[in-house]
């Protein structure tokens, strides 16, 4: 029912916990709901300097491909730029995962937690400068 | 130890070793067609199945003349309703039955409302129990079927099944309850309960899969069915259909067995799950029984186990059969209709674990089984962004969740 993949992700999470949400250089996302079943938790943090993502962290309330899927993309964000994280596509989640279609909501929602997490970083950054002016 | 663990005994059971032993000749040797009248094969085959009958019936407290034989549980649902509805569709059109009743009993109805028959679904309270007082107010001229089920699938809540039939009794409407969970679990009278007729499966009761029967009261009153499937007659003209003979032996074997048994069965079995309840309510926080305690099949136990998903947390217990009421695995991604209906939230019932205890489970079992549940929920804990925020504080009810 489960491949390999989703398997080692769920037995060996990667990048589990939290950074620290007042951090300016933290972005933070929160997608789904507890009354679907889906909860993830995505935390990015960036070197302002470079525009590169350094750490990533996530906490996910859902069934083992949900967390497999948030456990992968945390992976797939350490080392890149926004933009390049911003092309993390839902399918490229279910390809590596090999989600079965019943699935596929659990990589839409590592997608969106993704977005989520950077538009949070943008407002933050866009806040502080706004008050810096 | 044999692993996994199977604490999943309401989707199915293990033939008992004593049924399987009664049912293989008549698969070889006493291979007769039960329908034959003409030759010593199936005088045979038709003396097994008299004989099963018997031993059915006696588990009931019926006569060995109302059992009809099935397929199954799901087709006894049907043959009773449908057929109830179609014999006494000049009496009236109206049905009542439960939220939480089995798919089998509500697709059934949703059938014959397309037809143009009306359906009321009692709601069940908190602890999964009807209302009988709201049942009585939902009786009326034209209602024809009272359906409620014996002891519920998911939750193993009992209904009040000898008040139900005595209020059905009262008023002339015929009570048809799906037993299947309950039959070997629990002690069920026909006379006594007042039930007219009622669906039967073996495979829940350590009997094999495939048959089932539907008892059809003879007398006070006399239950009369249209046949839901056309054919040679069999069974009375209500269900025609060459006899599954090796089955049917089997059903009556694994009768025989509950009926000596199920008395001291159901005391070990109490007390196992009470055994595991305890532990578990004692270990983790924020860990809730669904359903009532007091009215429930001695081995069964359905807890939530707030912040965690139920399909991860069977992951997570690998070495454990049992199964979720999260239905992350569904196409519709809805969790379990029968704990929305005691009002448990969306949240809590994605969080839900059925165990379903049986004969062969053992203390030693029982306590691994606590063992991994308990590590499972503290790991997945670890790994929940709620668990996280309720620990902070955050009231989860109030956070405005982006994709309510």
């Amino acid at each position: 029912m489960y491949s390999e993949k989703v398997l080692d992700h769920y037995t060996n999470p990667r990048n589990v916990g939290s950074l620290d949400k007042s951090d300016p250089s933290v972005g933070t996302g929160m997608v789904g709901a507890p009354e679907c079943g889906d909860v993830m938790k995505l935390q990015i943090k960036v070197d302002e300097d470079q525009g590169v993502i350094v750490d990533a962290k996530f906490k996910t309330f859902g069934c083992g491909s949900a967390i497999a899927s948030s456990s992968l993309a945390t992976e797939w964000l350490k080392g890149r730029t926004i933009d390049q994280a911003l092309e993390i596509r839902n399918t490229d989640i279910v390809s590596e995962l090999s989600l079965p279609p019943v699935k596929v909501h659990c990589s839409v929602l590592a997608e969106d937690a993704i977005k989520a997490a950077i538009e949070d970083y943008k407002r933050k950054r866009a806040a502080r400068q706004d008050g810096g002016r | 130890m044999k692993k996994p663990i199977y604490l999943d005994n309401h989707a199915t059971t293990p033939v008992d070793p004593r049924v399987l032993e009664a049912m293989l000749p008549y698969f070889t040797e006493k291979f007769g067609n039960a329908a034959s009248r003409n030759h010593s094969y199936g005088w045979e085959a038709e003396q097994a199945v008299e004989r099963a009958r018997e031993q059915i019936a006696e588990l009931i407290g019926a006569s060995p003349k109302e059992i009809v034989f099935t397929s199954g549980a799901t087709e006894s649902d049907n043959l009773a309703i449908k057929g109830v509805a179609e014999m006494y569709a000049e009496r009236g059109d109206h049905i009542i039955t439960v939220t939480t009743e089995h798919k089998a009993v509500l697709d059934a109805c949703k059938h014959l409302q397309k037809q143009g028959r009306r359906v009321t679904y009692l709601p069940v309270n908190r602890d999964g129990l009807i209302d009988l007082d709201e049942l009585r107010r939902a009786i009326t001229e034209r209602t024809i079927l009272i359906s409620v089920m014996w002891a519920n699938n998911e939750i193993g809540v009992l209904q009040p099944i000898r008040e139900i039939g005595r209020i059905a009794r009262e008023r002339g409407v015929l009570f048809h309850t799906d037993a299947t969970q309950a039959v070997g679990k629990v002690p069920v009278n026909v006379e006594q309960d007042n039930v007219d007729l009622m669906s039967l499966s073996a495979h829940k009761m350590y009997g094999p899969k495939g048959v089932g029967a539907l008892y059809v009261r003879r007398k006070n009153p006399r239950v009369q069915l249209a046949p839901q499937m056309d054919g040679g007659g069999h069974e009375r003209g209500m269900r025609s259909g060459t006899l599954n003979v090796p089955g049917i032996v089997g059903f009556g074997e694994a009768c025989a067995i509950c009926r000596r048994e199920m008395a001291e069965e159901g005391l070990r079995l109490a007390a196992l799950r009470d055994r595991l309840k305890d532990r578990l309510l004692a270990e983790l926080d924020e860990v809730y029984v669904n359903g009532s305690l007091e009215h429930r099949l001695p081995n069964n136990l359905n807890m939530s186990f707030a912040y965690v998903e139920g399909e991860s947390l069977m992951m997570a217990m690998k070495d454990v059969a049992v199964s979720s009421g999260s239905a992350c695995t569904s196409a519709t991604l809805e969790p379990s209709y029968v704990l929305k209906a005691l009002g448990v939230g969306d949240d809590l019932a994605h969080t839900s674990i059925r165990f379903g205890l049986g004969r062969f489970n053992t203390a030693e079992e029982i306590d691994y089984v606590a063992g991994q549940v308990i590590e499972a929920v503290r790991r997945l804990r670890e790994l929940s962004p709620l668990y996280e925020m309720a620990k902070e504080g955050v009231v989860l009810k109030k956070v405005k969740w982006p994709q309510q």
